[in-house]
């Protein structure tokens, strides 16, 4: 039993880093700007189509990575200019309706360009699976985690240690005070989203090899991922991070010691559970502080 | 619009109604026109919650599941009356949205839309998994059509009749509850809940009551679509359908029950044009990949340049 | 001046009717398949096949009708996109308005059913290229319905003589939760109790899991002689793998969903030895001469590689619903009670998917000796010993 017990652990710690990074897309969009972006599972689905077309083309692993990442912030990027920045003053519920609008057409887009077929990417290394505490680790599990881990401490410095950070942070608290203080607000709403892009493609990029890549690999992702957000408050990073890992091992979990038929269904439990502390007042953080 | 209108209107949409099925024959267009009726009866339902309630709803589609399957299963396994059913079947849909609504309700703005989606997304996995009831996913067969007496309504022109008949019966309903008392009240929570409950009003009593009578509205939709297809399956009922929903009544206009109507009718309309016109352009047979990136790019065009839906172009001032 | 002006334009119409009687009406055959949507990796052989046998049958000279004459064919295809309702509308498109006189599909048994009632009250033929029993059953409610695939019910029996006949009599059961893995998991369920097989543990994984490791350790735990996993690509190739990282070393067998190239290139070398139940089409080579299908397997497979990529059964089942509709079509023409008719008295028809022997009351016409054992050996397809 202990060793069934550290194979889910192993197994949710993994999926876990995947929808961290995930979430950390949609805490920073909404961070910023208070847009959830619904297009944030196609970033991830980009990222990893992505790898699959260079690495087909014969680079290698890390050049695939770095490109995919560029070419999905890029992505990113545009969406803010030519959708997002001329909703600025719409209804919350017309940008909602513009990213559900902006995740269909990428999909769209990615169905003509790589087909339905699920497409397989190369493992960062290869080699054996790794066994820890009598859990089987896929050698590119440990990648995903390493991956994470690189990012959540690149991201930290970046929002502690530099003026471009900090700038979002203040954005992020009150956009009004931050104009004022001389923070070009609209150049960190491209910034936010760009960034976002980048973290969605290095989320695909680093799980492909595990999951393939699929045109509409996204949706369910995406959700997950914006479960994670939510169970962290949406509004801050590190809670993010530590709600993905928590979703994956509490999905891990309730799939191997309770029943694998509901397993999808747990994160959306989870989801409304903790709306439902928050009302009674049972959280000790407030999920999605609202401005 | 004032009531009087409003039964003019109504009524003239009713002779047309009646005299459709007359003037067109096609199978297909009565077919298209029956989904447009259902989608905007479900729609309408989900108008009353964000228009006039101001609260998104990310779960709707459960409602309509409620309904279909209440109604189908009865039918079917139990071989109840269908109409009983029918009504069974929204008295369901209103009592699983007070059951959700009433710890729910406490939230707002995007709790309560994440609290939704969880629930819609909840009650799409019981679907798929409570198989000795619902027949799992592979659905349920042999849901009769609704008769009266002999008469039965089991071809696209009754269907449209029917169909037809409930949404104009609802929106005549939904429009009166729109200019009453109640209806003023909620715009007041719309504008700001702070201040209607300043005002006295029992904000969470009335959006939950609204909420209520919208999961009732989208049942019956639900209720009549077991009836009219015969067979039903989890498969339509997921979380893109619920986001389909808040798409065709944001299109449409918040806040609009016509923009609700205006807005099925768009987006079935977007489809089966989207199907008919590409294979003309493109002859090769990738048509139909085509079609979900139009989609997606034809609902972006729309947001960007009527943020406030369909509707919001008859509003615009002069 | 007048006068002449009517007789002229009489005798154009009259001329131009003469015309159009010469003309060769097409004869047109409706198709509905899943091209996007979960079903697509199914519906897109499915519509290049129709569409290879639309060029191939035109190429010489159409159908001979009834009549004698030879008209072209001209096959519709309409994509539901998996979505039931998107089905009805096409296929209520494909009789009111393109006018068919058989309709071919779907390629899901959700959307089958969903258009079942469409046809029936429409009489038109439906020769449904997807799996579920229900379709076709029962027969005395499914007069215009119709369908080539093997059941599941067929399928599974396959499977599970083959694992009595090894003595594989303790076996762990996952199916992926869409329709497929479920009507797949009632058969086996209640083939294996016939059977005297013990489930000593069955899990259930969806259709866009990521990872099966926390349902395969249970499996682990519970010490099977064999593991069926009852899913398609991506979700089976993903459990493939993961079952092979985790180490687990009794035979794997899957379903018919897997019958295909690209589950063997996602998995790796992890789906060597997975053995699976389907029809002979990925083994044509190797059957024996005097087996009557293979000279029709070799002649599709050829084709279909030639143009489109790997064989695949569900192409396959396209090609045979295809093949009726237009079987049809020579009898009757354009009588789609007479096309009916004629499908329904079918006999010894040598498909894709298995010899049909079609009757009032049984409307898919095949028996055991359409599917067969098939194992993956080094990334080809091997028949299993």
């Amino acid at each position: 039993m202990g060793e069934q017990l550290a194979q889910y652990l192993a197994s949710g710690l993994v999926v876990g880093g995947i929808y961290a990074l995930i979430g950390l897309g949609f805490v920073i969009v909404y961070g910023v700007t208070r847009i959830v972006n619904f297009a944030q599972g196609e970033f991830v689905m980009l990222g990893a189509l992505g790898m699959v077309t260079l690495t087909a083309r014969g680079y290698g692993v890390g050049t695939a990575f770095v490109v995919s990442l560029l070419a999905v912030a890029t992505v990113g990027a545009l969406l803010e200019r030519v959708a997002v920045r001329p909703l600025r003053r719409a209804p919350a519920l017309a940008v909602l309706i513009l990213t559900i609008g902006a995740s269909i057409a990428l999909r769209g887009a990615a169905l003509l360009s790589w087909g339905t077929d699920p497409l397989a990417v190369p493992a960062f290394s290869a080699g054996p699976p790794l066994v820890v505490g009598g859990a089987v680790v896929v050698r590119q599990g440990v990648w995903v985690l390493a991956v994470a881990a690189s990012v959540f401490a690149a991201l930290w410095w970046f929002f502690n240690r530099t003026y471009a950070g900090t700038a979002v942070r203040a954005c992020a608290v009150n956009p009004r005070a931050a104009s004022l203080m001389g923070i070009r607000v609209d150049r960190v709403s491209l910034l936010a989203w760009t960034l976002s892009g980048a973290l969605g493609a290095t989320a695909g990029a680093v799980i492909a090899p595990i999951t393939y890549a699929t045109y509409d690999m996204g949706l369910m992702l995406g959700l997950k991922g914006f479960v994670a957000a939510v169970l962290g408050g949406l509004a801050s990073p590190p809670a993010a991070i530590a709600g993905g890992f928590a979703l994956g091992v509490l999905e891990s979990l309730a799939a191997g010691l309770v029943s694998s038929a509901y397993k999808d269904a747990v994160a959306f439990v989870v989801l409304i559970a903790v709306c439902l502390a928050q009302v009674a007042g049972w959280l000790p953080w407030r999920v999605a502080q609202e401005s | 619009m004032a009531a009087r209108q409003r039964v003019m209107v109504l009524l003239g949409a009713a002779v047309v109604l009646a005299a459709l099925p007359w003037v067109v024959h096609s199978r297909y267009v009565l077919a298209a026109l029956v989904f447009i009726a259902l989608n905007a009866l479900a729609a309408v339902g989900l108008s009353l919650v964000m228009g006039f309630a101001g609260q998104v709803s990310l779960g709707q589609a459960a409602f309509f599941a409620v309904g279909a399957y209440v109604s189908g299963v009865l039918t079917a396994t139990y071989g109840c009356n269908g109409w009983l059913a029918v009504v069974i079947a929204v008295a369901a849909g209103a009592l699983t949205a007070a059951a959700i609504g009433l710890p729910i309700f406490r939230l707002s703005g995007l709790l309560l839309a994440m609290a939704t989606l969880g629930f819609g997304i909840i009650v799409y996995y019981v679907l798929v998994n409570w198989a000795a009831v619902t027949g799992g996913p592979s659905g349920l067969t042999g849901v009769p059509p609704l008769t009266v007496g002999a008469f039965r309504f089991d071809s696209d022109a009754r269907m449209l009749w029917l169909a037809g008949g409930a949404l104009l019966g609802v929106l005549w309903l939904a429009g009166n509850l729109v200019d009453s008392r109640i209806g003023r009240a909620l715009r007041a929570v719309h504008g700001s809940e702070a201040a209607a409950a300043a005002a006295g009003i029992d904000t969470a009593r009335l959006k939950l009551g609204v909420f209520t009578l919208a999961g009732a509205i989208t049942a019956l939709a639900g209720a009549l679509y077991a009836h009219y297809l015969t067979f039903i399956n989890p498969s339509p009922f997921g979380f893109a359908y619920s986001v389909e929903l808040v798409v065709m009544v944001v299109l449409g206009g918040v806040a609009s029950l016509w923009g609700a109507v205006l807005g099925a009718a768009v987006i079935v309309a977007l489809v089966e044009t989207l199907r008919a016109a590409l294979p003309l352009v493109s002859a090769s047979h990738g048509a139909a990949e085509y079609e979900i990136a139009l989609f997606g790019v034809i609902l972006m065009l729309f947001m960007i340049f009527l943020p406030t839906g369909l509707v919001g172009l008859a509003r615009r001032p002069a | 001046m007048h006068l002449l002006l009517m007789l002229l334009i009489a005798a154009l119409m009259i001329g131009g009717a003469q015309a159009r009687a010469d003309a060769q009406e097409p004869y047109r055959i409706g198709a509905v398949f899943s091209i996007t949507g979960p079903g697509s990796s199914l519906g897109i052989p499915e519509r290049d096949t129709a569409l290879m046998l639309e060029a191939d049958i035109n190429a010489r000279g159409g159908i001979k009708g009834p009549d004698g004459r030879l008209h072209p064919l001209k096959i519709v295809i309409y994509d539901d996109a998996s979505d039931e309702t998107k089905a009805v509308l096409a296929a209520k498109k494909l009789i009111d308005e393109d006018k068919v006189t058989a309709i071919v599909g779907t390629t899901l048994s959700g959307t089958s059913l969903a258009i079942l009632d469409t046809v029936q009250k429409a009489e038109v033929p439906l020769i449904s290229c997807a799996a579920a029993a229900k379709i076709v059953e029962p027969a005395a409610e499914r007069k215009w319905v119709f369908k080539t695939p093997q059941s599941d019910h067929l399928i599974v029996g396959v499977l599970v003589d083959y694992l009595k006949a090894k003595g594989l009599t303790r076996v762990a059961w996952l199916n992926v939760d869409y329709a497929f893995g479920q009507l797949g998991w009632v058969e086996f369920e209640k083939a294996a109790q016939t059977a005297g097989l013990s489930i000593p543990v069955n899990e259930k994984f969806g259709q866009k899991d990521v990872d099966m490791t926390a349902q395969l350790t249970r499996v682990k735990a519970a010490a099977p002689q064999a593991v069926v996993v009852w899913s398609i690509p991506p979700s089976a190739s993903i459990a493939t793998r993961n079952y092979a990282d985790l180490g687990l070393k009794m035979p794997m067998f899957q379903s018919h969903g897997v019958g295909n190239k690209k589950f063997v290139e996602l998995a790796g070398p992890a789906a060597n030895g997975v053995m699976f139940p389907a029809g002979k089409l990925l083994v044509a080579e190797q059957l024996a001469d005097n087996d009557p299908q293979k000279a029709v397997l070799l002649a599709y497979a050829r084709d279909f590689e030639a143009r489109y990529g790997p064989r695949n059964t569900f192409g396959g089942h396209a090609w045979d619903a295809v093949q009726l509709a237009v079987r049809g079509i020579e009898r009757a023409g354009i009588d789609r009670a007479g096309v009916r008719a004629a499908i329904e008295s079918t006999r010894n028809f040598v498909g894709i998917s298995g010899v049909f022997d079609f009757s009032p009351t049984d409307h898919n016409g095949l028996d055991r000796r359409a599917a067969m054992m098939i194992q993956v050996v080094d990334g080809q397809w091997k028949t299993a010993k």
